[in-house]
């Protein structure tokens, strides 16, 4: 099972970016572990410079605006 | 490069956009007039050339605006915060802070994510006050407040305003980094600075289609976002236009009124909003002759220094180093306001 980790301090794409991954996954029926990441420091360890980030099994593969539903179904 | 079929038909969509799109931009007067004529309110009065103000200038900006978002997110394609950051990295006080500045107009920023990349750009050795720069310089000096400049107020106010918001971030980020603040950043920041290498990030080369859907996708996000605060903004303004007196604006807002630069500077701080809400009553208050730096102050202020944005950065900074740079910024605004005002 992939865990997917969502960072971000709340702004309202990280919410977005965090449900459109629930989302798909729940489409192709895959199970995924997601999370939110909302400790700065925890943020900035993941070196992205822009928000929301998305980590998946401790990799940093997006940072920055929303991720478009082809770029999340690719993850899964 | 290569190009695919798939490539071309994406193009010929943006051609046949860009036709539609000069078109309409083009007739845009006689549209409205055409819409005044049809709703049968007579020119002349006041109601009449609001309306007309306002049927003519909303539709003008909002296809200023799309056209502008969609090229600015295609450069964001190519311009990321990582790419800036390796670009500033060690850069030398002065030509870095020059850099920092013009940078910031065209890296894709929002102020919700200032705190990760204020700390990513002195991880990888980006100087403090060239970091500065860039976080005065991103917000300000942005694609939204310039098309909105030049569509409503035209290309000189435009111009003036890139100019000048360039040089108050190129020079409050050099004396913020000549105070030598770095013992102002909170611990854990400062343990964190110079800590790792640039250039660590390689990004996947992107294919046209995808830029372009990068485009649309900013339209989405920005005109979908900031429509409603340029049609309540352009109403606003059509009222003014239509009802105020002038000799109001004049007494309050003149060239005369020495106290009107810093009272504007101070009025926008806790005030919070984007380029958009605040450009068409900027327009109607200077068409009632309001001064221009006053409004240019005013509005600098608002955008570039927000109580919201203080507090996010309360996170990494203390307060004296915030304290600083305020003042720093608030200063360079009053300038800027005092110099308009006064050549002008």
């Amino acid at each position: 099972m992939k865990n997917i980790k969502v960072l971000g301090t709340g702004c309202a794409n990280c919410k977005a970016t965090l449900q459109l991954i629930a989302d798909v996954a729940k489409a192709k029926g895959v199970d995924i572990q997601l999370e939110k990441v909302e400790d700065m420091a925890a943020i900035v360890g993941y070196g992205v410079l822009a928000t929301p980030g998305v980590v998946i099994d401790g990799k940093v593969v997006h940072s920055g605006g929303l991720p478009s539903r082809d770029k999340i179904q690719s993850w899964l | 490069m290569n190009f695919k079929k798939s490539d071309a038909r994406w193009l010929a969509a943006v051609a046949l956009g860009a036709v539609v799109w000069w078109v309409l931009y083009t007739h845009l007067l006689e549209f409205s007039l055409v819409a005044v004529r049809l709703i049968g309110v007579d020119q002349a009065t006041h109601l009449g050339s609001a309306l007309g103000f306002f049927i003519y200038e909303s539709p003008k900006v909002l296809l200023l605006l799309a056209g502008i978002v969609f090229l600015m997110g295609i450069i964001h394609t190519f311009v990321s915060p990582e790419r800036t950051r390796d670009l500033l990295s060690g850069r030398r006080l002065g030509i870095g802070n020059v850099m920092a500045a013009g940078l910031g107009i065209v890296t894709p920023f929002c102020s919700c994510s200032a705190v990760p990349l204020f700390i990513g750009f002195l991880q990888a050795g980006v100087p403090l006050g060239v970091t500065f720069s860039f976080l005065i310089s991103a917000p300000m000096v942005n694609e939204v407040a310039l098309t909105l400049l030049f569509g409503m107020l035209g290309w000189k106010v435009a111009g003036l305003y890139l100019t000048l918001g360039l040089a108050v971030a190129i020079v409050a980020g050099m004396t913020i980094g000549r105070l030598g603040m770095e013992g102002d950043l909170e611990d854990w920041v400062r343990a964190l600075q110079n800590s790792q290498s640039a250039g660590r990030n390689a990004e996947d080369p992107m294919t046209w289609p995808e830029r372009i859907r990068a485009g649309l996708a900013h339209d989405r996000e920005i005109v979908g976002k900031v429509w409603l605060y340029i049609l309540l903004g352009v109403a606003l303004g059509a009222g003014i236009h239509g009802y105020v007196p002038q000799d109001l604006i004049v007494g309050l807002m003149g060239r005369k009124v020495w106290w009107a630069v810093p009272a504007a500077v101070l009025l926008g701080v806790p005030m919070y909003s984007n380029a958009a809400g605040i450009i068409p009553v900027v327009q109607a208050l200077l068409a009632k002759g309001a001064a221009l730096g006053t409004v240019l102050a005013f509005m600098m202020s608002v955008i570039a220094l927000s109580a919201p944005e203080m507090i996010i950065l309360r996170k990494v900074l203390r307060p004296r180093l915030i304290a600083v740079f305020v003042g720093v910024v608030a200063a360079g605004i009053m300038l800027v306001g005092y110099v308009f005002n006064a050549v002008l």
